[in-house]
């Protein structure tokens, strides 16, 4: 049976796809083009569904009679576990593809690091996953550069996208203190040490893009300990509206 | 009792609702039926991605079918690991799905460069006038499964199986 104490780490990996997932559903009917259309929806499915796997298995760890629909839609903002990062409004096409491009990364390497974790579920998951985010960050890093490297306005907006997001992606690489002994015992990745890998990704391609890192130093933090931005609530009114109108309900 | 080659022939006749020419286990998606002594079936099934929504839909496909055939109790439980790979679609469901109009899947192209500038596909055979002059449109296509294409030589758009 698995150890109860690694149910924070899971609602974190899975509320970031939760969150994450369900707002770049938004563009759903309303990108700029058929294919990226297409494209983000499918996106947003793989992340949602990656929510559902570690959510549900979050609700056994747990053992409260929870399952993946209770932590989703029952919860409200402040015992979501998100970065902040992925809870910011889509904004333009630009900041969404900046936003896939930092998370996605971030995610590959996280699923890398999982992929071995003593938690057989977890790396089961991770190794899963690790196939879909390589896709997603395929798709956003060659947006980045295409949008960067692309037209006067186009590398306007993506930079003004990178120059908005940058100090939200400090967050990522904070190791929650209350995971470290599930660190010290191999269950969980201890995302401190992602931070480098991830940093020479991201100088790599926005060279490429002719964008910018920004100098900022000052990183945001908050919602991996449950102090959210404003989005966050907007959001889950939204998504969990149904659920919350009709509780029990089956379809 | 029904022996496991049987729960699999029985699973062999259950298609898959997006690509209605493969069946459940063609697909790779069926890893495993184990009959147990009290007659009922455990079936293992490895999701495709997975956000697939047809996953829901085949496994109450699955359940139904087996119930048909008598099988008082089915269970049906899901394994993430290994990961679902296109490797498990064999030669024969390959052929099945060009003839359909799907593109099958190639040789898995891992890159070592997760951005790459100019990526390296591997060509694909345009399944409607076997033309290999094509072009990768889309990695994202209809279904979580499938990438969009275009021949040049038929100008037909087509969809292939991601090799995954």
């Amino acid at each position: 049976m698995a150890s109860p104490a690694l149910f924070p780490a899971l609602l974190r990996l899975g509320d970031d796809r939760l969150v994450l997932g369900h707002r770049t559903s938004e563009w759903c009917g309303h990108a700029p083009i058929l294919e990226e259309d297409i494209a983000l929806a499918n996106i947003s499915l793989d992340l949602i569904g990656q929510a559902n796997l570690l959510l549900q298995y979050a609700g056994e760890v747990e053992g409260a009679g929870r399952d993946q629909d209770a932590l989703a839609f029952s919860r409200d903002a402040m015992e979501y576990r998100n970065a902040l990062l992925c809870e910011l409004p889509k904004g333009d096409f630009g900041v969404t593809i900046a936003r896939h491009f930092f998370h996605g990364l971030f995610s590959v390497l996280q699923w890398q690091a999982l992929s071995s974790s003593k938690d057989a579920t977890v790396a089961g998951i991770a190794a899963k996953a690790l196939k879909e985010s390589k896709y997603h960050v395929r798709h956003a890093g060659e947006w980045v550069i295409r949008l960067g490297d692309g037209t006067e306005e186009s590398h306007r907006r993506a930079q003004a996208a990178v120059d908005q997001l940058w100090p939200y992606t400090g967050e990522l690489f904070m190791q929650p203190t209350d995971e470290a002994e599930l660190v010290a015992d191999g269950l969980v990745a201890d995302v401190s040490a992602l931070e480098g890998p991830w940093r020479a990704q991201v100088d790599d391609v926005l060279r490429r893009a002719t964008l910018t890192v920004p100098e900022t130093a000052w990183m945001q933090r908050g919602g991996r300990v449950g102090v959210h931005t404003e989005h966050l609530g907007h959001l889950l009114a939204e998504m969990q509206s149904v659920a919350r109108a009709h509780p029990g309900a089956q379809w | 009792m029904v022996t496991r080659e049987q729960v699999f022939a029985w699973l062999e006749e259950v298609m898959d609702p997006e690509v209605p020419v493969l069946s459940v286990v063609e697909l790779g998606v069926v890893r495993d039926a184990e009959v147990r002594d009290d007659g009922s079936v455990l079936v293992s099934l490895t999701p495709t991605y997975s956000g697939c929504p047809a996953m829901k839909v085949m496994e109450d496909a699955i359940r139904d079918a087996l119930v048909a055939r008598g099988v008082p109790r089915v269970e049906v439980r899901f394994v993430y690991a290994p990961a679902w790979t296109t490797d498990w679609i064999p030669e024969s469901a390959k052929a099945k799905l060009e003839a359909y109009g799907i593109a099958p899947p190639g040789a898995r192209a891992e890159s070592e460069e997760l951005v790459p500038l100019r990526r390296a596909t591997a060509t694909l055979r345009c399944p409607f006038c076997k033309s290999d002059r094509t072009t990768l449109r889309s990695e994202f296509g209809s279904t979580s499964c499938k990438s969009l294409w275009v021949c040049h030589a038929c100008t037909q758009p087509f969809e292939a199986f991601k090799a995954i």
